[in-house]
């Protein structure tokens, strides 16, 4: 069937800011979504409060509408464009509940807007447990033994009936968020009790534990005439138990016959018709190793990470596809872009083996609990392409960014036999690691796999590195051994390494990685697919390919930002992207080099070439020397791709835009001192030191508080502020945990209003889009902080010297492109924090609301063109009349044991904006689109509790009398501690008193936090970061609630100013930013 | 893993390239028509599937043998193939129902193999020119002269082999409450098509491809089964003409890939040889009385030419989704169909087996 003439207007449904377990991968899916419409000519209406996605560019879709993600917002955006249909399975979990949410209220079939991709009936099976089970039952597919239960005795009682462990899964959970698996009935009472209460309908499911069996995926697509096909199998590493999110996983399936492999690809198809999906689906199986036994697990009826990763490791573009089908099109009618002459009816074939290997934040939560089970953790991930399982563990080991080119975990090195054998038993996210490490030690593959349930495919797999490693490290290096080790994806610096030899004495030739293509049907079909991945082998498909499209365009190679990660998420990718696109208007052809499967930078069709690679010396060496690229860009791809820019001017490359040597100048202490020393602008006073000894002899010159950092940061990676000498030791103990390669810098600790601004230079003029200025002051990150465009409270001085200073340190550090610069005005005074000759987080907001395409700019003065000519002028740009607060989103829920208090640490996954003519009503809405509840309605009507609980640290105690009486003339009833409570009460402030919890008496915070009564949390504590800190749990409390908890003084009052306007969601006027 | 003095081994290629890899499995010479699949997972399947007879098999997956070997899962007894080429065999298999692993499973069936291949540069080559003779040396035959193994390359052709691959006396398999009594004409038959057909309800009369129509007939059969196999269609003149002969009969008749190009050449219709042809576990295949798609299994280096298919005889009821090549035929002048697919998988996908379910209905299924 062609398009359904029915439709004419569709409204896409985004999946909001990015958290864990929901990333950039629905920004991919959606902005393939939209093309795919809007190239078969409909109207596309969006809505997703995320700015930092390519999807809510300006051309991306008709009317973009970055709005709070609930429901009555979108039933008004509804209402307001009159769209026929809403296609609910592009925007992950968020947009599937609010479209089942708009179906089964009845407000779809009111306004007669059809519900496109999955059907209310589709998503009611799939996503409500009992509903599932039915329907699994009905078509015999085999589900674990589970039950959905309502309440606690339930759950207690059905555990008894089918024998501990079990697993305990909420229903309509972000990720799995709240579950758990409970081997006592202790444990079960505790994660089921959370789990009830994280879920929106009070509903879990607890189920027979089958950790150990094998988990395999299957990504399938139907289309309205009930064909089906597989895209991609995928099975993971880790045994049933860990979450597919948290799991090294490959693709296609390795250790399944075809008897197993079509057992389980006939059950997904079985499935995804019994749903009657009209899209894509994800099924998620366990399959019991010894036998054919086997149970569905879980089924997404839309698309996901899997299919993200689906998509990239096969080149079937799953979303763009099942957008089509979503609007009436038939698998048999849509082409397979990557042969041009083939259907998108049809299973890709490989001739490579992907794995996929996740990112975790743990390299910056140091505290949190590194175990894994069914609550991802992951914020991110990297894919490599490789001929073998060895290959493909190389390339991702050194994609993943942790310092690392070989499996050898160095603190695993100091360990003895029997702590490594122990440490197996660990399900954490060193697991892998682990294993290796066993090996190494020679601990039998056997007894490895009875501890770990890893399929001894896996296990021999590494086995054969640990075999090669050895190899080379005895005798001569021969060129056998280098061939052998360059086939497992080595690097030269590793084979040197472990040899101890030279490879330059050598009589033989080094060798360079040559490409294979990507190309959904292993070479049976001549493909023109641009997709290419590096591999040691014979034949370069890419030289061919680039010599067989001969061009006379300029090509510039763009490095992407790797794995999304704290400090470092999709606004790099949002960046990188548009870098390419405007460099291919300028008439350049654009490669593209990143290893992030979820990103749209990786999608085959956004370059005029994709290299799925590690960002490595030697990987970008390689590509370089195929490409002959005219030059480089790094400033858009994040630190990852900084990084790079040290070995690419070694190489003779050109960078284009700011030269490395200009980097150096911003990142190196002593350099940046020198050039601020010229320009004359102030900065907190600091020092750079290497051992603890230095760093305590520095932070007693400068005093007390001091902020601790290592220089070439990322998203204040291993930032403190610390108060005392004994914060400073531990902080020094863990930095030099890991081998310093830069020093660590110590500045005095400023505590005033943090602003920030990102510029575009040419060399000659300089423009600033707009001036932020964070509502939380200095001493929380950047990233953390409530950030408002244009400032709300700088004076026009001030304003000016920041313009003074930009535009001073632009010209001095040669800057050509983006940079970013942070500042502290602190009495009246400016100081500079921080430079970053390069893009930054808050570039693509800012593009939005002022309308300056600060990367396309940027792309074509690093080509050669002028500011001036492109009609802009030097100095700040005109002010937009709308106000745009960004606010962060935390991943708290999922990361046990991670002090919520904001602090010089970036802790946030994602953002979300709020865009209003009026500064209180876009910080409403920000706070709203980030999940902030307003409790001043609702609890007064409901009757309910209406309490907060506030503890902070003695330095606030000035601070927080106002507070407090503020939440007091809202009708609150103020709960604090000791310290607290007698300043509050001293002070007017009828506060009640509760004990900590180390009091261990009653009333308690715990008891109180427990109790429902508290509507918000304000805490604040001199030290936190260990989890057994009074303060930490406290806090930690609050979020496993579900109560705001605000820890600065700052986010309180501004949740205070709009408590105060007593405001609705519907009160505010609802805005299409294509017409600002 | 051993990473020292393997053995070395060498690919030539009718065009003269020359790939060096290592030997696996049996040591020694062969020489055959080298074709690709693009299957990932049934190597077993693969390698026991008649229809390969006088191929050199080239795995466009890069990993073999995963899972190792079992004695279940063989289409066939013993391996028709003329070697093996893979990028890279597992040496420790895991799987429940391992029994060994691949290198001394083509030892024991003396398959010739060969790995380190680079198989995408192998399969692309095989793509332009299509479908190639080589050669595999290995052992004492690495020294042997090129230049007259190159004319015993080019000499080469697969030749008249289903009788080779045919049983030689009809077998008897019976079915537990049968129905039905099929005749299962052996080109060359994967096992599962006896099964799928045991599995229904109708015993099984395996015959030689030899048989006359009046031994066949002499069986009553409720239902003849045309049976996959090897080699060009057209060399089949006595397995055609019974064919023909049996049309009026009017017994219902479901044939699969050979078997579907005998009873076309036997209703006058044409085949021709593909580039190189389709083999793996992924081709669509559109129905086009049920308007649908569905992912097939195949082996096939010929087929049915379309439009050749006389239009009072029958008609074309199954197109192939990439090429658009004739996938099935639908006759008129008898109660027969055949597919060029494999509805009986293994390896491969399970879609079609409905086809089955049909032919049990044309047999009077309904009853």
């Amino acid at each position: 069937m062609p398009l359904r003439s029915d439709i004419k207007k569709v409204l896409v449904i985004g999946s909001g800011p990015i958290v864990i377990g929901q990333a950039a991968e629905f920004d991919y899916a959606g902005t393939q979504a939209c093309r795919a419409l809007k190239q078969e000519g409909l109207e596309v209406v969006l809505i997703n409060s995320n700015p930092a996605t390519i999807m809510t560019d300006k051309h991306m879709a008709d009317k973009i509408y970055i709005e709070p993600l609930t429901l009555d917002v979108v039933k008004r955006v509804i209402e307001i464009e009159k769209p026929d249909s809403v296609v609910s399975n592009l925007g992950g979990q968020t947009a599937l509940t609010l479209s089942m949410q708009l179906a089964e209220s009845g407000f779809l079939a009111e306004h007669n807007v059809k519900l496109l991709g999955s059907n209310p009936e589709t998503i009611h099976k799939a996503e409500d447990r009992q509903a599932f089970k039915d329907t699994m039952e009905e078509i015999g597919q085999p589900v674990i033994p589970s039950k959905v239960v309502e309440n606690i005795d339930d759950a207690m009682a059905f555990a008894e009936e089918i024998g501990y462990p079990v697993i305990v899964r909420p229903a309509f959970t972000l990720g799995g968020t709240g579950g758990g698996i409970a081997e006592t009935r202790e444990e079960l009472h505790e994660i089921a009790t959370n789990g009830l209460r994280l879920s929106p309908i009070t509903q879990i499911l607890v189920e027979k534990c089958i950790s150990g069996w094998k988990e395999i995926e299957f990504e399938v697509m139907r289309d309205s005439k009930g064909s089906v096909i597989t895209v991609c199998s995928m099975e993971n590493f880790d045994p049933v138990g860990v979450h597919t999110g948290d799991s090294i996983v490959v693709a296609p399936c390795v250790t399944l016959a075809d008897k197993e492999y079509q057992m389980l690809r006939t059950a997904a198809l079985d499935i995804i018709q019994a749903l009657k999906v009209e899209g894509g689906c994800n099924c998620q199986f366990a399959l019991k190793p010894d036998s054919f036994e086997y149970a569905v697990i879980e089924v997404n009826p839309r698309v996901s990470r899997s299919s993200a990763l689906a998509s990239k490791a096969t080149g079937y573009p799953i979303a763009k596809v099942a957008a089509r089908i979503a609007v009436g099109y038939t698998l048999d009618e849509i082409v397979n872009q990557v042969t041009g002459k083939t259907y998108a009816c049809f299973e890709p074939a490989l001739d490579y083996l992907v794995v996929k290997f996740p990112k975790w934040p743990f390299d910056k939560f140091v505290y949190a609990k590194k175990t894994l089970g069914t609550q991802m953790k992951a914020t991110g991930e990297i894919m490599a392409i490789a001929p073998s399982f060895e290959a493909g563990m190389m390339k991702a080991v050194r994609s993943i960014e942790l310092g690392m080119d070989t499996m050898t975990k160095r603190e695993f090195t100091k360990l003895s036999d029997e702590e490594i054998l122990a440490k197996l038993s660990d399900v954490d996210v060193d697991r892998s690691f682990c294993v290796f490490e066993a090996l190494k030690r020679g601990i039998p593959i056997d007894t490895i796999h009875d501890i770990t349930k890893i399929d001894k495919w896996f296990i021999s797999k590494l086995n054969n590195l640990v075999g090669l490693e050895k190899w080379l490290s005895e005798g001569e290096l021969t060129e056998e051994k280098y061939l052998t080790a360059k086939k497992y994806c080595y690097l030269d610096s590793t084979i040197e390494r472990i040899s101890g030899q030279k490879i330059s004495d050598k009589n033989f030739e080094r060798r360079l990685a040559v490409y294979k293509m990507v190309d959904t049907c292993a070479a049976e079909f001549a493909a023109e697919t641009p997709y290419f991945y590096n591999c040691f082998d014979r034949e370069n498909e890419a030289a061919e390919f680039i010599e067989s499209h001969p061009s006379d365009k300029k090509k510039v190679i763009v490095f992407g930002s790797g794995p999304i990660r704290i400090g470092q998420g999709i606004e790099f990718d949002y960046c990188s992207v548009h870098c390419v696109w405007t460099l291919k208007e300028e008439g350049c052809e654009a490669v593209i080099c990143n290893n992030n499967p979820e990103t749209v930078s990786t999608d085959f069709d956004t370059g005029t070439r994709l290299y799925f690679d590690p960002l490595t010396k030697e990987d970008v060496e390689a590509l370089i020397a195929t490409e002959k690229p005219y030059g480089c860009v790094v400033q858009f791809g994040g630190q990852t791709a900084i990084k790079l820019t040290k070995h690419l001017t070694e190489m003779g490359v050109r960078i284009l835009g700011t030269q490395a040597a200009d980097i150096d100048a911003a990142e190196d202490r002593e350099l940046f001192d020198e050039l601020l020393e010229r320009c004359g602008i102030p900065r907190p006073q600091g020092e750079t030191v290497f051992t603890t000894e230095e760093a305590l002899k520095a932070a007693n010159e400068l005093g007390y508080p001091v902020l601790l950092r290592p220089s070439y940061v990322l998203g204040g990676q291993n930032m403190i502020i610390a108060h005392s000498d004994a914060d400073v030791s531990e902080y020094m103990k863990i930095i030099t945990a890991t081998e310093l390669e830069n020093p660590v810098l110590i500045d005095k600790y400023m505590m005033g209003t943090e602003v920030e601004v990102d510029a575009i230079c040419d060399g000659e003029d300089f423009v600033i889009p707009g001036i932020m200025e964070h509502v939380e002051r200095a001493g929380i990150h950047s990233g953390d902080s409530i950030s408002i465009y244009p400032c709300q409270n700088l004076t026009s001085h001030i304003k000016k010297v920041i313009i003074d200073y930009t535009e001073k340190l632009a010209k001095a550090l040669h800057v050509i492109g983006l940079v970013n610069i942070q500042y502290v005005v602190y009495n009246h005074e400016v100081f500079v924090i921080e430079v970053n000759p390069r893009s930054s987080r808050t570039v693509p907001y800012i593009s939005k609301v002022t309308g300056v395409p600060m990367v396309d700019l940027a792309t074509k003065i690093i080509l050669g063109k002028k500011l001036k000519d492109m009609g802009y002028k030097s100095g700040l740009y005109q002010e937009s009349p709308y106000v745009a607060v960004k606010v962060p989103v935390f991943s708290f829920e999922k990361l046990h044991d991670v002090d919520n208090q904001l602090g010089p640490e970036m802790k946030s996954t994602g953002e979300c904006l709020g865009i209003a003519k009026t500064f209180g009503e876009a910080l409403y809405k920000g706070l709203t689109a980030a999940g902030y509840k307003f409790h001043h309605n609702r609890a007064a009507e409901n009757g309910e509790g209406k309490g907060v609980l506030i503890s902070v640290r003695d330095s606030d105690k000035n601070e927080i009398i106002e507070i407090a009486s503020r939440f007091e003339a809202l009708g609150f009833k103020i709960y604090a501690t000791g310290g607290t409570a007698s300043v509050l009460n001293r002070n007017m402030i009828a506060a009640n008193h509760v004990y900590r919890i180390h009091e261990a008496k009653e009333p308690n915070v715990i008891t109180l936090l427990e109790s429902g009564e508290i509507s918000y949390v304000v805490s604040t504590s001199e030290t936190g970061r260990k989890p057994s800190l009074d303060s930490v749990r406290m806090r930690r409390k609050a979020v496993e609630r579900s109560i705001v908890c605000l820890t600065a003084i700052d986010t309180a009052n501004a949740l205070l100013d709009c408590l105060e306007m007593k405001t609705t969601i519907d009160d505010v006027e609802l805005v299409d930013i294509t017409k600002i | 893993m051993i990473f020292e003095n393997k053995k070395k081994a060498a690919l030539i290629l009718a065009d003269g390239t020359v790939f060096e890899g290592r030997s696996f499995g049996a040591e020694g010479k062969t020489v055959g028509e080298i074709v690709f699949t693009t299957a990932m997972t049934g190597y077993q399947e693969t390698l026991t599937d008649p229809s390969y007879c006088g191929q050199i098999i080239t795995q466009t997956f890069p990993l073999i043998g995963n899972y190792g070997v079992n004695k279940t899962d063989p289409e066939s007894n013993g391996c028709a193939a003329a070697g093996y080429i893979v990028r890279e065999y597992c040496e420790e298999p895991s799987n429940f129902r391992c029994e060994g692993g691949l290198d001394e499973y083509l030892k024991t069936l003396g398959i010739i193999g060969i790995y380190d291949i680079d198989t995408r540069r192998l399969t692309k080559i095989i793509r332009e020119s299509g479908v190639m003779n080589g050669a595999i040396v290995s052992g004492e035959f690495l020294n042997c002269d090129k230049n007259s193994l190159l004319e015993e390359i080019r000499a080469y052709s697969v030749g008249i082999v289903v009788p080779k691959v045919s049983v030689k006396e009809k077998e008897f398999y019976p079915a537990e409450n049968a129905r039905f009594n099929v005749v299962l004409m052996d080109y060359g038959y994967k096992f599962n098509i006896r099964r799928e057909l045991v599995k229904r309800g109708c015993n099984v009369t395996v015959m030689p491809c030899g048989s006359t129509p009046e031994e066949i007939k002499a069986q009553h059969p409720d239902g003849i089964m045309l049976s996959n196999g090897p080699g060009d269609p057209a060399d089949n003149a006595e397995a055609i003409a019974t064919l023909r002969a049996l049309i009026p009969e009017q017994i219902p008749t479901f044939g699969i890939c050979l078997g579907h190009q005998l009873l076309a050449l036997a209703n006058g219709a044409k085949t021709e040889k593909l580039k190189y042809g389709h083999r793996g576990g992924n081709q669509p295949v559109k129905d086009i009385a049920r308007d649908k798609t569905y992912i097939t299994s195949q082996n096939h280096g010929y087929a049915v030419i379309s439009g050749s298919v006389p239009e009072s005889v029958g008609e074309v009821s199954h197109i192939n989704g990439n090429d658009g090549t004739c996938e099935g035929v639908r006759y008129k002048n008898a109660p027969a169909f055949t597919v060029q697919f494999h509805p009986e998988a293994c390896g491969g996908p399970h879609d079609t087996s409905y086809l089955f379910d049909e032919f049990i209905k044309m047999m009077g299924g309904d009853r």
